[in-house]
């Protein structure tokens, strides 16, 4: 055992871990932060992403020892500081970008990471964005909507169901 | 202007800030104290005898516990069917037994053979390769129709052969319609396979057991559809626990397309070992495990036929089907190839004469069960099929045969014994070609033509039998248990509602929809009713979520819990009031005396129920709940028309989905943006199927694609956005909603309409040979079917 | 995973020292590793972590105008900083895997680990990409020795890869539906004195160079050049998503695709 020491959601975090153990298991099982979700074993679904030193990673597929010193930001450090959702958590909210949620912090975070890159990402910039990320539920549609909504761009008339987002 | 509020409001969801926050709580997110970690030894082989296994090494490696095999569980029942086929003789399907943990022989890879319980999950996993399993190995039985030769290795060796049962549908007509052939001016045939599917809900399966022994009662947290259902299923057939001593909980779920309905070995294993080692013991299965272990879906191999006369008006249907049920029936197995799948081969049409056979076989593969659709995908996905193929061979507009052949007056009994009360398929069908434009096509397909693409367009039409199911109707049917729903309506002093549902929702959006239905009916704001599911102890008895039944059936007891608690508050207002219960009306949370001006409020009605100082006691009890149940008197037939259009490499095979249209009949509609939502996540699913997934097996019965590296799941930039419509709806007769479910119409009505697009892509472009190509139209199959 | 312990030396000296130790395994980014970790593939009893390495990482031009590229840089790295000098690399990089990966992910690991269906060894073998390690350089033609082989020996330690920079290239991927690996990429790099044709995921080889796409595509650079020729099936890789005759039509029409796009 070894000990590991990083910022996690601006906090300064410490635990004792092994050479073997994921970032995933030293958030979700040391820290309590149980946001971040395991959905494969092969680094392909994404529901792990969370955010090392700025930038998205499977933290499924990197050791706690590597974080050694880094800042992570998980979902549960995505809200405002007065606890309300963000603009990419609302936007997700008001299309109805999830369902069963399980694949949604993963796709929070990439969404995230992807408008930190480029602000106003066309459609096929979004798909291809999320190609490290699978949701089983929702057919990707409102979630692609919801990260043009969250870049301010109008989806409206996406789909014919305006109505539906309103 | 749309609803902003109750039935009919795109209400955003109340669920959403906790996942959206990672304050989701799903199984693996919790731990208890004490928790031992479970890890399963299975089998490495497709079939061979399990001649020894010894656990002495990894009994004494670090932090283990205990290992457990076979032998454990001897005088522990074994993994229950729920459901019994009679085959076309009269004679019972053939039943075998599922044992918790492989007994004598293993017969797919993933068999648990046993299992080791250590301090912690790499423990137990680091012990579990020092338990040395011996295994003669046997041939493996993969190819269903080489399973019923009379020389085939045996599955089960208790049995006679590996067929379970060979049912025949309508038994009665099968001398008429083959007679229909004989006289038929056409005859359309198609040889086809359903694919096998894994049903792949992104959170994995996760077992953890608890037991107090204090107290003797026995906990089980799962990753589950029904938590009901299990512990019906579990305490009473398996472990033998009495439903007062056994509480199962399934927290938030994430996503389940009926993976997560069935009984499972290691539910089971969890809550037996919990009470052996007096500690929590739970188990979080991987994802690759999750694909030797979750059941499949699909399986069908299908010859179907069409008889039209001239006019290509339909005379007669024939199929003949081989099911796989894999290595052992999971709970609903038997009646996904038949009850849900031969009753919905009328489709849409007045086909007035029908046959369906179908032989189910066991194999040495993961057990098959119902994913998403469950029978009704194979049906709608064979006659549609078929429909393309002869409306191209007589020359028929693909649009006209169908029309020329809808079903237009309602109530309608099919030949294959289900009575559609409603729908209007010639509404849906000018919807949908007005949504997908399909009188743009051509200059469309012009524009794929000037970049070298080939373009196809492809339609389809679907129905599905939902809202499942009246329990006395499939009773008969052979289901080993009722289907109907419960729902208990607590109001508390202060006016607010708790709902406790037997309905469970993991994506369905329960918890928003269920709220807008009985503030609704009362006339108070959403925010003051409170969904409660998902746990055996604070809800009545309830059959869970599967079949797109949670509205249909559960919001229905809901509905009736709901008038009875109304019922109730009208007398209390009465009383107030000083005036008749019968004059008592309710209107936006109040109640008014018919014809003046007296009223209270909902919340004057409530607080006197429960401080009932000026009250009737000697007329009724004082507080205000009530349960109800609801058992449907039919199915539901949500009906629809899907329109696809690709393009198609022509170099490469790879095809595109350029855009989608669903234009579906559900019925009345409580939450539109939840309905599409449902429908988009169908479709998705079934591009998956047409386009990209397969569960493939090698020739000793090792799965080739066994994770995400080799089974594709859809993508973001593997679909469109979707253009979907539910404006055309005929409500349902018989429910008080009048709800048709909207759950499975996505996955049930995509695939053909993809598979036709191909189909006709690459005939516009000339491949004339090509009339059928398999799921998934991969681009390695679609550029091999172009190379004739 | 089995246990084991990580070192993360911060110097390549320190790196080739931990690398001497007992069953020690270099980690680069991980995304290969990790996942063939978690199904028990392997058993290090020590990795020794390269990403905490500053002289591994970076991309920098060189004065005989060769991209250099540290082997710790990661693939998110090249695809926005080798954009200038190498749009043809950055473009594959930019399409390896997926962002979170690409964040994470080496070229160094990738080269090192050589699976047949990664990009990079196809851009290093097209390029003529010079391999540095610790102790020597490799030609690229002598580098690549088959599925997951290569000419690295025990302990040696990619620092950095130089490419020579083409005139025209280009990198066609087709991706295997499931994995987004390439099913079959072709790289292709002309230089004055000729072009040179890389094949990634193709064959049971691994990666390889088309020589009669080479030799057609010298006289002629034209995708017409290649639309006569032909590959032989025989030693193309056949599994679920696509067969060996499917495998050798993609690398004709990629590379047709590759010369169009260059």
């Amino acid at each position: 055992m070894t000990k590991v020491s990083m910022k996690v959601n601006g906090k300064p975090v410490s635990g004792e871990i092994e050479g073997r153990t994921l970032l995933v298991s030293f958030l979700r099982d040391t820290l309590g932060l149980t946001g971040t979700h395991v959905g494969c074993d092969t680094s392909q679904c994404g529901a792990c992403v969370v955010h090392v030193d700025g930038k998205a990673v499977k933290s499924c597929t990197m050791f706690a020892a590597e974080a050694e010193g880094c800042e992570v930001t998980t979902i549960e450090g995505m809200a405002n500081a007065d606890g309300s959702l963000s603009t990419i958590q609302q936007a997700f909210q008001d299309h109805h970008g999830l369902q069963c949620g399980f694949c949604t912090p993963g796709m929070v975070m990439s969404a995230a990471a992807l408008l930190a890159e480029t602000p106003k990402p066309t459609e096929a910039e979004v798909r291809h964005y999320l190609e490290g990320n699978i949701c089983r539920c929702t057919g990707y549609h409102n979630i692609v909507k919801a990260i043009l909504a969250a870049s301010g761009q109008d989806v409206g008339d996406i789909g014919g169901d305006a109505i539906a987002a309103e | 202007m749309p609803k902003d509020h109750g039935i009919g409001a795109s209400s955003k969801r109340r669920e959403d800030k906790r996942f959206l926050t990672g304050k989701g709580r799903y199984t693996d997110d919790i731990n208890l104290p004490g928790q031992a970690h479970a890890w399963f030894v299975r089998s490495q082989v497709a079939h061979g005898r399990l001649t020894g296994v010894d656990t002495s090494a990894a009994e004494a490696m670090p932090g283990v516990l205990r290992v457990f095999t076979g032998a454990d569980f001897e005088g522990v029942g074994g993994l229950p069917c729920g459901w019994l086929v009679t085959d076309r003789f009269g004679q019972p399907m053939q039943e075998p037994g599922h044992p918790v943990l492989a007994r004598g022989k293993v017969r797919h890879v993933g068999d648990p053979v046993a299992v080791v319980v250590a301090e912690t999950a790499e423990q137990a996993r680091d012990a579990a390769e020092a338990v040395e399993v011996e295994i003669d190995e046997l041939p493996a039985v993969l190819d269903m129709k080489a399973a019923l030769d009379p020389d085939a290795p045996l599955v089960h060796d208790e049995l006679k052969n590996n067929l379970c049962y060979d049912w025949g549908f309508v038994e009665e007509n099968r001398a008429a319609v083959d007679a229909a052939f004989e006289t038929a001016a056409h005859v359309t045939t198609l040889d086809l396979v359903n694919q096998r599917l894994v049903p792949n809900a992104m959170e994995p399966r996760v077992a953890l057991g608890d037991f107090n022994p204090a107290t003797e009662d026995s906990t089980l947290y799962t990753t589950s559809q029904n938590p009901h259902v299990i512990r019906l299923l579990m305490g009473a057939f398996v472990l033998g626990i009495p439903e007062h001593k056994l509480r199962v909980i399934a927290p938030d779920v994430g996503g389940g397309f009926g993976s997560k309905i069935f009984h499972y070995a290691e539910e089971a294993f969890c809550t037996f070992a919990a009470k052996q080692l007096k500690r929590p013991v739970k188990w979080t299965c991987t994802r690759s495990e999750a694909f030797i272990s979750d059941a499949h879906g699909r399986d069908h191999v299908t010859r179907i036929e069409l008889a039209l006369d001239a006019e290509g008006h339909f005379q007669a249907l024939r199929t003949e089907t081989h099911a796989n049920m894999g290595a052992y029936l999971s709970t609903f197995a038997p009646s996904i190839p038949t009850w849900l799948h031969g009753t919905l081969m009328a489709g849409n049409y007045k086909t007035p004469l029908i046959y369906v056979n179908v032989k189910a076989v066991f194999t040495n593969t993961v057990p098959v069960d119902a994913y998403r659709g469950a029978g009704r995908p194979e049906a709608t996905y064979q006659l549609e099929r078929v429909i393309d193929k002869a409306a191209r061979e007589m020359g028929i507009d693909p649009v006209e045969i169908r029309r020329r052949n809808f079903i237009t007056e309602f109530p309608y009994a099919t030949p294959v014994a289900v009575e559609y009360d409603t729908g209007d398929y010639n509404a849906t069908l000018d919807k949908l070609l007005e949504i997908a434009d399909v009188a743009g096509f051509e200059a469309r397909l012009a524009d794929s033509k000037s970049r070298g693409m080939l373009r196809g367009l492809g339609l389809n039409c679907y129905i599905e039998a939902c809202g499942i199911a009246p329990s006395q109707l499939v009773g008969q049917l052979g289901a080993r248990a009722g289907l109907y729903e419960s729902a208990t309506v607590r109001v508390n002093a202060t006016g607010g509602l708790v709902v406790m549902t037997g309905s469970h929702s993991h994506g369905q959006g329960h918890e928003t929809t269920f709220a807008q239905v009985v503030a609704d009916m009362i006339g108070i704001g959403e925010d003051m009713v409170e969904i409660v599911h998902g746990d055996t102890a604070n809800t009545p008895m309830g059959m869970g979520t599967y079949g797109s039944r949670s509205l249909a059936v559960g919001g229905s007891a809901m509905v009736r819990a709901t008038n009875k608690i109304i019922a109730k508050a009208k007398k209390i207002a009465a009383h107030l009031m000083e005036a008749a219960p019968e004059d008592i009306e309710l209107k936006d949370g109040r109640f008014s005396v018919a014809g003046t001006d007296k009223s209270v409020a909902w919340g004057d009605v409530t607080l006197a129920a429960y401080v009932p100082h000026n009250y009737p006691l000697e007329d009724i009890e004082p507080g205000l709940e009530e349960t109800a149940f609801y058992d449907p008197n039919n199915f539901t037939y949500p009906a629809g028309v899907y329109a696809c259009e690709v393009e198609v490499d022509p170099d490469t095979g790879k095809v595109t989905v350029c855009s989608f249209a669903a234009a579906d009949d559900f019925g009345n509609i409580v939450n539109p943006m939840i309905v599409s939502g449902q429908v988009h996540g169908g479709i998705a699913q079934g591009v998956g199927q047409a386009l990209l997934e397969a569960a493939s097996y090698d020739d000793y019965g090792q799965l080739l694609s066994g994770s995400y590296m080799d089974y594709a799941m859809p993508r973001a930039d593997d679909v469109p956005f979707y253009r979907v419509d539910h404006s055309c709806a005929t409500p349902c007769t018989h429910n008080p909603l009048g709800v048709k479910g909207c759950g499975e119409a996505g996955a049930i009505g995509s695939p053909p309409a993809v598979v036709n697009a191909v189909v006709d892509a690459l005939q516009r472009a000339g491949h004339t040979g090509v009339t059928h190509i398999d799921m998934p139209l991969t681009p390695s199959r679609v550029w091999a079917a172009m190379q004739g | 995973m089995y246990a084991f312990e990580i070192d993360r030396p911060t110097t390549l000296d320190a790196a080739v020292t931990a690398l001497g130790q007992e069953e020690a395994q270099a980690l680069g980014g991980g995304q290969t590793l990790i996942p063939a970790l978690k199904q028990r593939l392997a058993s290090p009893a020590r990795l020794v972590s390269l990403t905490g390495i500053d002289e591994l990482k970076g991309i920098c031009v060189a004065d005989d105008g060769a991209l250099c590229i540290g082997a710790a840089t990661s693939h998110a790295t090249v695809a926005a900083e080798a954009a200038a000098t190498y749009p043809a690399l950055a473009d594959l990089a930019a399409h390896i895997g997926d962002p979170a990966v690409r964040n994470r992910g080496t070229i160094g690991g990738s080269l090192a680990n050589n699976d047949p269906s990664a990009c990079y060894p196809a851009a290093v073998l097209a390029s003529g990409a010079t391999i540095r390690t610790n102790t020597r350089e490799i030609a690229a033609d002598d580098y690549f020795e088959g599925m997951f082989a290569t000419a690295l020996e025990e302990g040696e330690i990619i620092t950095e890869i130089r490419f020579p920079v083409p005139e025209q290239a280009a990198y066609v991927k087709f991706a295997q539906p499931a994995s987004r690996f390439a099913l079959v990429g072709v790289f292709i790099a002309r230089f004055g004195d000729g072009v040179r044709v890389a094949v990634t995921g193709a064959s049971e080889d691994g990666v390889f160079r088309w020589t009669e796409a080479e030799a057609a595509l010298s006289d002629d650079f034209r995708p017409e050049a290649v639309a006569g020729l032909s590959v032989d099936p025989e030693g193309m890789i056949g599994d679920l998503h696509g067969s060996p005759e499917y495998r050798a039509h993609l690398i004709r029409v990629l590379t047709g695709r590759a010369v169009a796009a260059a």
